[in-house]
């Protein structure tokens, strides 16, 4: 839920990474971090097991600069991808403003990819949220391995509503901001569409 | 959407800054569910409160899910104790989560009594809080009208370099 501290004069906004487990949501949260203003950005915060997967979230907070003297201030989660850790997933979903969907581009991560989005899908609206009216893009990710799916056969079955969505290797960065850029702006728009902007 | 407006934020400061000098503690934090910051109190210079914030929010979502899970309405608080501080966590009116960092100068006792006192306090603050959004929105003002003017298309394009 964004909140708006007029006080602060600040806009808050939260933005899920959701997907299978080791499709690179951690990843991209990395490699915004490492690309971001030290003055733009706080601490990257993992909470993961020693193996490094991601046992509850990770969080990175961003200031985006402001508008009309408000700051915007995003902050980026993840959920941890392995099945079993649902009801962590369920936890991070509350109050979210936009979702972007990782998807492991691995013929192998096929199905997976599927279970996660219908999870998502599910989790969302056992809170109340409708993932067709929420702010969402779709992120092919590991376009360089070896053995992927097309595009157009990933967008068929993750994508079928044609919102935004976008090629990566977020190991290397590419098309890791344009997907946060796409998020972003569609959570703002819908801010404004709440201000009779 | 969720809003906190200057005159409620006054208040909940004034009752953080109160609850912080009553208790001794270093430090207060007043923390919206979402792991948003509301208000501060005492030593707060040299915490990372936006880490801290997400991270209590974590903490707590995490605390109320597990109650459920073993058909608790709720727990009342939580105590971490540590060799030289303490930190107490609680919940106000289901929508804030109340932070008190003490040392020896304090006490556990002393917190729980000053901290029962403010989460009163601040829950009428919230409750009427709640109320006067509602009562905008219904009025169609949607706190919209206040928010940073209109949002348009080129500030969202400029926030990006665009
Ligand atoms: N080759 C390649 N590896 C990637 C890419 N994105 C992430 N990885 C690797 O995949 C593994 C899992 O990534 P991680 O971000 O932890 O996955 P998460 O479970 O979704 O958080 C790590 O070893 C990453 O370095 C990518 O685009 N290409
Ligand atoms: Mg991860």
């Amino acid at each position: 839920m964004s909140f708006i501290n007029y006080s602060a004069r600040e806009i808050n906004c939260k933005i899920v990474y959701y997907g299978p487990g080791l499709c690179g949501k951690t990843t991209n949260l990395k490699y915004i971090y490492e690309k971001t203003n030290p003055d733009a950005k706080g601490k990257m915060i993992t909470l993961a097991t020693e193996t490094e997967r991601t046992l509850f979230f990770d969080f990175l907070p961003l200031s985006l600069g402001e508008i009309r003297g408000f700051k915007t201030r995003f902050h980026l989660y993840t959920v941890p991808g392995q099945v079993f850790y649902d009801a962590s997933r369920k936890l991070i979903l509350k109050g979210v403003d936009g979702v972007v969907f990782v998807a492991d581009s691995q013929v192998a991560r096929f199905e997976a990819n599927i279970e996660s989005l219908e999870n998502l899908r599910s989790n969302l609206q056992e809170q109340g949220y409708n993932l067709d009216k929420l702010p969402y893009v779709v992120q092919y990710n590991k376009r360089d391995m070896a053995e992927v799916s097309s595009v157009e056969e990933l967008r068929r079955e993750l994508n079928p509503n044609n919102v935004p969505d976008f090629e990566a290797v977020a190991s290397t960065g590419v098309g890791v901001f344009e997907t946060l850029k796409a998020v972003a702006k569609q959570v703002l728009t819908e801010l404004k569409r709440g201000t009779g902007g | 959407m969720e809003m906190l407006f200057e005159e409620e934020q006054q208040q909940i400061q004034a009752i953080s800054d109160r609850l912080q000098k009553d208790s001794n503690a270093i430090a207060v934090l007043v923390i919206n569910k979402d792991g948003q910051e509301i208000a501060r109190s005492g030593q707060t210079s040299d915490l990372d409160i936006t880490s801290l914030s997400s991270l209590f929010a974590g903490n707590v979502a995490a605390t109320g899910e597990i109650a459920k899970f073993l058909r608790e309405e709720e727990f009342g608080g939580q105590f971490h104790e540590g060799t030289k501080q303490n930190v107490h966590i609680s919940v106000v009116a289901r929508r804030a989560i109340l932070v008190v960092i003490f040392d020896g100068r304090s006490s556990l006792g002393l917190v729980r009594l000053r901290v029962r006192k403010a989460t009163e306090e601040m829950t009428k603050i919230f409750d009427a809080l709640v109320k006067k959004i509602a009562a905008q929105q219904a009025a169609g003002i949607g706190g919209g009208s206040q928010l940073p003017g209109e949002i348009t298309d080129e500030d969202i394009d400029k926030l990006f370099g665009e």
